[in-house]
């Protein structure tokens, strides 16, 4: 087992530079998740460690040991990709166990290595099957069981579950996280589903534009987030932003109001919020909830969509901004209807203005 | 938008008809007529009415016989032996040419023999030519079929690679093929020419001259390789191209993962590539094969067969008979014969390279 440390990680392709400076230090037997929309770097990172990209600046330690130039094979790792990357004309046996035949192992060793990885993952059934006659979320169990033939000090994780259906994606997430617990191995995670980011990980990486742009537990993330960035990519529906002005700061509230929002404290701990003059709030759908009068927010209902569990009722203020309000329950919205919206105060976030968080936050 | 012409059937037919009827009449019809006339004695013109012969053209094609030949002996059974101290034999004609003793050996010719103790073992055949023919085709498949794949598989790993100006290598390669082969085989005619010629100068000038310059395609010992070089050489780009389109088929992933479990370059060959491309594989023996049997201009331009008949091809032969000797019949039934060779082939070819599941 091993730590994973990353120390001014940086790539470029070219004149190009894609990772510009990325620390992340990643404990042993930590689950860690990286985050962020399409080309944001995680999953160049990801190979990064891997050593199937090389490193342009930096350095990175596997188990104490810098391996910037240590090849793919000797760096203790195994690499779960998203398309599977499984041999097709191998059964999944010979799949399994094609590390060993590379090593040169005997038939025994490789028949007991490849039975145990069987058993982990439950599929003992599925050994003399080809891959043509397997389904995806089986395609993906050969891969990882792969990688468990490996005995990897850390298993990498490129998007493993993008090409599956909903249903097999939330059994095979189930399936990761035992995993993850049974064998208590370090394990970096790749994923813009953030769904899978917050029920993984021990601690979650979100990236953009080639930076961190902050690191923590699921829960830091969703509570604290740092910048506008996280904020918004963390939860679903995403936070509701508003423009409004503070008109007085105080420690660590500061009074804000607008045309669209009444006047009230707002929590403002980030550091970079002005004294005066504008911000942004954000609010998340989850803690908006209607009232009969004086809310913060006013408008009218333009669309309802009923979930069952949930209902998300989008919003437009007076000026026609769009706000998203999730409520836990099933409630009957009438489009057109006007609405008067609260939120608990202390529940609200205020950002800085014009930091979409290209620097690195962390 | 479906206009009544669109619908009609007539109409959809006529409209096939002009292809239908080209290929019916160039393609389907003298595929046909060459079975017809194998068994017929048709010339290409001839006062003579056509006769049916049955499988005599295959029979005066195919004919062989096996005959040992014993040495001549003197009255107390002694082997007589000539002045070089060589056995003596009876002279092969004698049993060939109208001897009712032996009506099997009528008319044919010594193709090889072997020596057994004091005894000479002799394969006749009927048509002594046509068996050259046959030998230096399978000769030239045998040889062609795994050099130039491999070789193309070699230049396509080769080319398969993101380096500056790869795709002039890519270009260079290929050019023979855009080149008609009779031209081609026009210049390396000169590249063979005895004496003074390119390779000849080029073999003398490497060994400071210790190289003997050779008649390449004038000596019977050289000529059909000299032909099969060129031929390699020629149509090898093609080859390359499509292997190029097989390995670009494989999931770039699937090299990674081979990286990430530590494979050497020829693991990744042996596990990942060649398996990839097992399908390729399968298209490019069987067209080489089939490209190979056809072998008719370079030999056309070259050699016309010769020197000795070292070079006699299949269908060189078929179009000299056919056409040079006006013996249609005759060049049919060579068509026919290597139709069959080629069917077997690559049914066989199919039937080894099946998918086992």
């Amino acid at each position: 087992m091993a730590d994973v440390i990353l120390k001014g990680i940086k790539k470029s392709y070219g004149s190009v530079e894609v990772i510009k400076g990325v620390d992340i230090d990643i404990k042993d037997g930590e689950f860690v998740v990286f985050v962020g929309p399409s080309g944001c770097g995680k999953s160049t990172v990801l190979r990064m460690i891997a050593g199937l990209e090389d490193i342009t600046d930096g350095t990175l330690e596997i188990g104490g040991k810098i391996v910037n130039e240590v090849p793919a094979s000797k760096r203790g790792i195994a690499m779960v990709f998203q398309s599977y990357a499984i041999f097709p004309h191998m059964t999944v046996r010979e799949n399994m166990a094609f590390g060993l035949t590379i090593a040169g192992a005997s038939k025994a060793e490789k028949d007991e290595k490849v039975a145990e990885a069987a058993r982990i993952l439950k599929m003992e059934h599925l050994l003399d099957r080809r891959p043509s006659q397997l389904s995806g979320g089986q395609r993906q169990r050969v891969a990882i069981g792969r990688a468990i033939v490996r005995k990897p000090e850390v298993f990498l994780f490129d998007e493993p579950l993008s090409n599956l259906d909903a249903a097999l994606r939330l059994d095979m997430r189930i399936e990761i996280g035992k995993l993850h617990k049974s064998l208590g191995a370090t394990m970096v995670y790749v994923t813009h589903d953030q769904v899978e980011a917050m029920t993984l990980a021990d601690k979650i990486v979100v990236l953009k534009d080639g930076y961190v742009q902050q690191m923590g537990a699921p829960m830091d993330l969703y509570h604290r987030p740092e910048n506008l960035f996280v904020a918004g990519f963390i939860g679903a529906p995403s936070m509701n932003f508003l423009d409004v002005e503070v008109i007085g700061k105080e420690g660590d509230t500061a009074k804000v109001r607008s045309d669209l929002v009444a006047e009230f404290a707002a929590p403002a701990w980030r550091e970079d919020i002005p004294t005066s003059g504008r911000a942004i709030l954000g609010v998340r759908p989850q803690d908006l909830r209607p009232v009969d009068s004086n809310g913060l927010l006013s408008g009218h209902v333009t669309l309802a969509e009923r979930l069952g569990i949930e209902t998300v009722v989008d919003v437009a203020l007076k000026d026609g901004t769009r706000v998203i309000c999730s409520l836990a329950e099933d409630r009957v919205f009438e489009p057109g209807q006007p609405i008067h919206l609260d939120f608990d105060h202390k529940r609200a976030h205020l950002f800085a203005p014009e930091r979409g968080g290209h620097q690195a936050a962390a | 938008m479906a206009s009544k012409l669109t619908r009609s059937d007539r109409a959809g037919w006529l409209m096939a008809l002009p292809g239908a009827g080209l290929i019916a009449t160039f393609i389907i019809l003298p595929f046909f007529l060459a079975f017809a006339f194998s068994l017929t004695n048709q010339r290409l013109a001839s006062p003579n009415p056509t006769e049916y012969v049955g499988f005599e053209n295959y029979r005066d094609l195919l004919g062989l016989s096996i005959f040992t030949l014993e040495p001549e002996r003197n009255e107390a059974g002694d082997v007589l032996v000539d002045d070089d101290g060589q056995i003596e034999y009876p002279r092969l004609r004698k049993f060939t040419r109208n001897n009712p003793d032996y009506p099997k050996l009528q008319g044919k010719r010594e193709w090889f023999s072997w020596q057994s103790g004091e005894n000479r073992t002799v394969v006749l055949a009927s048509d002594v030519v046509f068996m050259k023919a046959l030998v230096n085709t399978i000769t030239f498949v045998l040889v062609v079929a795994p050099v130039q794949a491999g070789l193309a598989l070699v230049l396509a790993l080769l080319i398969n690679q993101k380096l500056r100006g790869i795709s002039l290598f890519r270009a260079v390669y290929f050019m023979p093929v855009v080149v008609s082969i009779v031209v081609v085989s026009i210049l390396w005619q000169f590249i063979y020419s005895p004496g003074d010629g390119l390779l000849n100068n080029v073999l003398s000038g490497l060994t400071f001259g210790a190289f003997q310059p050779r008649d390449w395609l004038g000596e019977t010992s050289t000529a059909l390789g000299a032909i099969i070089a060129m031929s390699v050489w020629q149509g090898v780009g093609f080859h390359m191209v499509i292997w190029l389109s097989g390995l670009q088929t494989i999931s770039p992933t699937l090299y990674e993962a081979a990286e990430i479990e530590g494979s050497s370059k020829w693991q990744v060959f042996r596990y990942v590539t060649w398996p990839g491309l097992r399908n390729t594989a399968i298209l490019i023996l069987i067209v080489i094969t089939m490209q190979a049997f056809a072998l008719f201009a370079q030999i056309d331009v070259m050699t016309q067969g010769g020197p000795l008949d070292s070079t006699q091809v299949l269908v060189f032969q078929a179009v000299e008979r056919g056409y040079g000797k006006q013996d249609i019949s005759g060049g049919s039934t060579i068509s026919v014969i290597l139709f069959v060779i080629v069917l077997c082939i690559s049914l066989l070819q199919r039937w080894l390279t099946r998918e086992r599941n």
